[in-house]
């Protein structure tokens, strides 16, 4: 047993780490909300350097960087503090073509996702759908060469900036096991009878929309993998580099800032030692996120369903450290700074809900890894 | 990087466990400690096995082996819940390894690798010592000076702890008896930090057992005519316990790569105190949830997991409790 990186990888997260900090401008640095244009120019920088999608296979821009390589650029990425790489073009809708997607649409949408041409959002939950998400009602009704897509998607994080959504819709309403009668959609978010409507958060923030369909002709040829097959699509997804989930870059560098807002309770023992558990529990989430990937090298196999507690720990860190925040601040501040840390605890609270609630991963590690 | 352990600590962790599951059972755990405590046909066996000389050095019978090298033969010890005092042996012999004259050395490590010979530690001339009893001798700790004393002259008063480890409430103020040299609380604190990184992982031992039972527990135990592990209410808390046990796993890990590689105290006592302060907060959570999703049946003396309970809870503050090394941590 030997936690330390070898120094081949040492010097790989070196080299990363000097690049990011030559190229990530200071503008771009520790906001809270980006632009379409901000969060589009990072995603160009990087791939104009090569790295906008390490896991893709070195034919379509993959760098072909090993396991511990790909969690290592990412923990930096996040050590950065630069805008995100939006998930739903590069490791969601991409992985999906490369798996399901014909010749065709690889060659069409791929290569607009690396170079940040199209941005992406996703079309999963629906008002009436989810944690339950095969109960989904939006439907597709084929005609000809197209279908014909009706409906509601809410929740659709940045779909006021997307050009296209992938969308999950039921093509066949009358089959028993409702998991077969759903497909995957791409669709053009310019499509007539679109419309995108803002939901603001608790934080006055708009990230997150509700997408209307009304009559929306989508060709056939935009379908994914076989009509009815949707489900696997989207189950396959669910296995999909999980390994980030912790955020265990991210969460350092708010830990980072975090003692230095908290320089002045230095003295204030109980929040000393809350700050103490929250680092201790990101150094051991760091170590338990080595053991999945070490894990996952030793046995070339995926990640299991226990990769789930990297989402519930890492997410609980995330709000843990804004909750502590909150703390440094005045409760009746005005100032700009102490209402952006506070309104950074409200925004985090969406982490332990999104990307499959937390208690949904609880169901999943007890069924797939606990035999429950 | 890398988190498997090495083919001989793979080797040896196996036979420990399958020596365990045919000679220690809980009934013979339970024999054991109606006896008187400890058992030398065990002990013989852990030194057949090679244990009690893995942490000694190579020029005394010993193996030369550090905390990664105990860490999955503590995970097994907790596993089946050993009562041998094995722990305070090792953390005593690597006080005489360490500040030993030449002599001593020679006089004490071979036999303890041959398991002749046991230790413990007394952090003062009076005061309770874990595995007092069965010792030979002790390393005592008297302000800035070590000591060895032959433990047959020490006045001791026997008893077993809340986790039926034996033990002794020592007195042995005014004896005559050998000095180590070095300064004791450097010395100490480095055997403490190294004894405390076992423990952790004896204690990650000791949850995966808890958590295992009761899972066990919840997919046999039927009521409204369904297993409870249906429910969901259970189901989230036994995730939960699995959580705890991995995150507490990691920072076992980290304590024993530290206490054998870095130099530097502060960085060492850092990680250790880390590492404790996660392994107590899991064995506290770890230990209540397994006799709460037991039901009664936690509660019963008849019941492994009730004893894993008193471990757990010992464990828990032994070596430091999470307080202890909260302060500890920020300190440093």
């Amino acid at each position: 047993m030997d936690l330390n990186y070898s120094a081949e990888e040492l010097a790989f997260r070196d080299q990363v780490r000097a690049w990011l900090a030559a190229s990530l401008p200071a503008e771009l640095k520790d906001k809270g909300h980006y632009s379409r244009d901000e969060l589009l120019a990072w995603h160009r920088i990087l791939a104009k350097q090569g790295w906008v999608a390490p896991a893709w296979p070195k034919e379509w821009g993959g760098t072909g960087w090993n396991l511990v390589q790909r969690y290592l650029f990412e923990e930096e990425l996040g050590y950065a503090g630069g805008p995100p790489l939006i998930p739903f073009g590069l490791s969601m809708c991409a992985p999906v073509l490369l798996r399901f997607g014909s010749e065709a649409q690889k060659k069409r949408f791929l290569p607009r996702i690396y170079h940040g041409e199209d941005f992406w959002c996703q079309g999963y939950s629906e008002p009436g759908s989810g944690s339950d998400l095969a109960s989904l009602k939006t439907k597709a009704v084929r005609k000809n060469d197209h279908y014909v897509v009706n409906g509601q998607k809410t929740w659709t994080t940045l779909a006021h900036y997307a050009d296209w959504i992938f969308c999950l819709v039921r093509t066949d309403p009358t089959v028993e096991k409702r998991q077969e009668g759903i497909s995957f959609l791409l669709i053009d978010m310019k499509s007539p009878g679109i419309t995108v409507r803002p939901l603001i958060l608790m934080d006055g923030a708009h990230e997150v929309n509700e997408v209307f369909f009304d009559d929306v002709e989508v060709p056939a040829q935009n379908r994914v993998h076989e009509e009815g097959r949707g489900w696997t699509v989207a189950k396959y997804l669910l296995g999909y580099e999980r390994m980030n989930t912790g955020r265990i870059g991210e969460s350092k560098r708010q830990l980072a800032k975090l003692k230095e807002l908290a320089k002045n309770k230095r003295n204030d023992v109980r929040f000393r030692d809350r700050l103490s558990r929250l680092e201790i529990e990101l150094t051991a989430l760091e170590i338990t996120n080595l053991r999945f990937l070490d894990r996952m090298r030793r046995t070339g196999q995926p990640p299991g369903a226990d990769v789930s507690m990297l989402k519930i720990k890492g997410t609980e860190i995330q709000q843990g450290l804004t909750e502590l925040a909150v703390e440094c601040t005045d409760p009746l501040a005005g100032d700009e700074m102490s209402l952006a840390l506070q309104k950074k605890y409200l925004s985090m609270r969406k982490t332990t809900i999104y990307a499959g609630s937390n208690e949904i991963q609880r169901n999943i590690i007890a069924k797939m890894t606990l035999g429950l | 990087m890398n988190f498997d352990y090495s083919e001989e600590q793979q080797l040896l962790a196996d036979s420990v466990r399958r020596f365990l599951q045919n000679k220690y059972q809980f009934e013979d755990r339970k024999r054991i400690i109606d006896g008187q405590g400890w058992s030398p046909e065990v002990w013989a066996k852990f030194a057949e096995m090679g244990l009690a000389g893995l942490p000694l050095p190579a020029d005394y019978g010993g193996f030369g082996g550090g905390a990664l090298d105990l860490m999955s033969v503590m995970e097994a010890f907790g596993e089946a819940l050993v009562v041998e005092p094995f722990l305070p042996s090792v953390m005593a012999a690597r006080l005489v390894a360490r500040a030993g004259s030449e002599a001593q050395k020679r006089a004490l490590l071979p036999a303890l690798a041959e398991g002749r010979l046991r230790l413990a530690f007394a952090a003062s001339p009076k005061g309770n010592v874990v595995g007092a009893p069965p010792a030979g001798k002790l390393v005592l700790q008297d302000g800035g000076d070590l000591f060895l004393i032959d433990a047959a002259e020490v006045k001791m008063k026997p008893y077993r702890t809340l986790d039926n480890m034996l033990a002794a409430e020592i007195d042995a103020s005014g004896l005559k008896s050998e000095r180590l040299s070095g300064n004791a609380e450097t010395l100490v604190g480095e055997a403490v930090d190294f004894a405390t990184a076992l423990a952790c992982a004896e204690a990650v031992g000791v949850m995966k057992f808890a958590c295992d039972a009761t899972l066990e527990y919840l997919k046999t135990r039927k009521q409204f005519g369904v297993p409870i592990g249906t429910f969901q209410a259970l189901q989230h808390r036994i995730v939960d316990m699995f959580i705890e046990c991995e995150q507490a796993r990691s920072m076992a890990c980290l304590a024993c790569s530290k206490v054998d590689s870095v130099e530097n105290p502060a960085d060492r006592a850092r990680a250790v105190s880390a590492a404790k302060i996660r392994v107590s907060d899991a064995a506290r959570h770890v230990s209540q949830e397994s006799v709460q999703l037991h039901g009664g049946m936690g509660m019963s003396e008849e019941l492994k997991v009730s004893h894993a309970f008193r471990r757990l809870t010992v464990l828990a503050r032994q070596f430091g409790d999470a307080d202890h090394h909260l302060e500890r941590f920020a300190s440093l």
